[in-house]
């Protein structure tokens, strides 16, 4: 386990120098999705139509900002829980994500697309929310305006502070740290 | 009889909505630091610590301690010698949600026609209204804004009643357990016991309203309160679920007369931005 300051795009290199249990601060540029953001970005996968960002080495990050008050780059915004974008990781690591970000166990079919694709799952602490706004410069709403919250969202971030859950060898440090600290 | 215009419960929900999105209660920042004083695991620790300091940003800042300002649920006594005037109660209500949501900066999560056509109604409306008729004159608010992640891993079960205590003791247990670091732990646990099929999951969500430290008046369910949360902090799950002492913060147990063939149990998680706000007026 150890302190990673990490630049996205990511890179199959990148990816495969993190490890479970790593502290990562991340800069760059990430995009929102969640629930109805998946569903249409795999949508237009699917019917070979051009994204609203670059997937190659993007990382996504599960969240549904509060709206920003007059002043701030964006309002409260932590991580939502990561399993109900599962069914549309596959295509997303097919289109070229590389990372996700976001706070919960993932299925046994993303873990192993993490294999597969050499991705990363990082988890944000849930409910954080107006602590990680704080790491979040710039944000701007790229696409589905009308989703509101579920708008994507292209964010810039100076040291995001999050910890690798699953890395690209599909270690699972829920798995790890619930064993370690059992009846202790 | 004491008149009471609907505009005032529109104003006091408005600033409810906003102060329990903004402005954590003291209960549970005592609740948080003595947690992170107790737990054991270095990251369990750090991450208690960022719960804090996040608590801090948003009563200074005033934004909200979570993005999921939830789904505003409403808890209103109204006193049978009041007499609301001025338009419609319901409404009123609405309108404060409204313009709680939308003046304070926090996130219209709700969206109407769910199944067929599900589109953002804007302002976080409706509210879900729950009001009782109770001797007096006075109107008693608890508002209670409830976010979606801990709601999904909130179970409810048809048992037996041979299932007994043992019974519901498993099934809290296991809901508890299943969920592992999805509802944002250090999560508070809402258990009911008895009434109906609904009345159990609207008792369970009253349960995780109550103040930290309250246990409930029947010394027995107490105990049982006690045993149980001790049980699942030594579940492992830990603070967000990345492994230590603290899974929970509380366990609340309500009961209900329950039909003679009956025994229904409903768990409602609540994460730890466990955000309720009351007045009286």
């Amino acid at each position: 386990m150890s302190k990673v300051n990490l630049e996205t795009p990511l890179t199959d290199e990148k990816v495969k120098n993190l490890q479970i249990g790593d502290e990562v601060f991340l800069s760059g540029i990430i995009y929102t999705a969640r629930d109805a953001a998946h569903k249409k970005l795999v949508d237009l996968i699917h019917d070979n139509k051009a994204l609203p960002f670059d997937v190659k080495g993007s990382v996504v990050y599960y969240v549904g900002p509060t709206p920003a008050q007059p002043g701030q780059a964006i309002g409260a915004a932590g991580p939502t829980t990561s399993y109900r974008m599962d069914p549309f990781v596959e295509d997303m690591f097919k289109a070229g994500m590389k990372g996700m970000i976001g706070k919960g166990a993932r299925s046994k079919p993303v873990i192993e697309g993490l294999k597969k694709y050499t991705g990363v799952y990082f988890g944000a602490t849930g409910g954080a929310a107006a602590l990680i706004s704080k790491c979040i410069k710039k944000a701007e709403v790229i696409a589905f305006d009308e989703l509101g919250p579920e708008a994507v969202r292209k964010l810039e971030v100076k040291d995001m502070p999050l910890i690798v859950i699953n890395d690209s060898t599909g270690k699972d440090l829920y798995n790890e740290g619930r064993k370690a600290w059992e009846n202790k | 009889m004491r008149e009471i215009h609907v505009s005032s419960l529109t104003k006091v929900i408005k600033t409810l909505s906003i102060d329990a999105s903004t402005v954590a209660n003291d209960d549970l920042v005592q609740s948080l630091k003595t947690a992170r004083e107790k737990e054991k695991s270095p990251v369990g620790k750090n991450v208690l610590g960022q719960l804090l300091e996040n608590i801090e940003i948003a009563k200074t800042e005033k934004i909200p301690i979570c993005q999921d300002t939830g789904f505003t649920v409403i808890y209103m006594n109204v006193g049978q010698e009041v007499h609301f005037v001025g338009g419609d109660v319901e409404e009123a209500i609405n309108k404060g949600v409204a313009e709680g949501y939308t003046e304070g900066y926090l996130r219209k999560s709700i969206v109407a026609n769910p199944i067929t056509n599900p589109k953002n109604t804007g302002d976080n409306t409706p509210a879900i209204i729950h009001t009782h008729i109770v001797p007096g004159d006075k109107v008693e608010i608890k508002l209670l804004p409830k976010g979606g992640g801990s709601e999904n891993m909130s179970r409810l079960k048809m048992m037996k009643p041979a299932d007994g205590v043992e019974g519901i003791k498993r099934f809290v247990l296991d809901t508890v357990s299943e969920a592992g670091g999805n509802p944002c732990p250090p999560t508070v646990i809402g258990v009911a016991v008895g009434g109906t099929f609904d009345h159990v999951a609207y008792l369970a969500k009253k349960a995780i309203g109550r103040r930290f430290g309250e246990r409930n008046p029947d010394p027995q369910i107490a105990q049982w309160e006690t045993e149980w949360l001790e049980e699942i902090n030594k579940m492992g799950i830990g603070p967000a679920g990345l492994g230590g002492n603290t899974t929970s913060l509380e366990l609340f147990i309500e009961e209900f007369p329950r039909h003679i063939a009956t025994f229904p149990v409903a768990v409602n998680i609540q994460c730890h931005a466990a955000r309720v706000k009351s007045i009286t007026i």
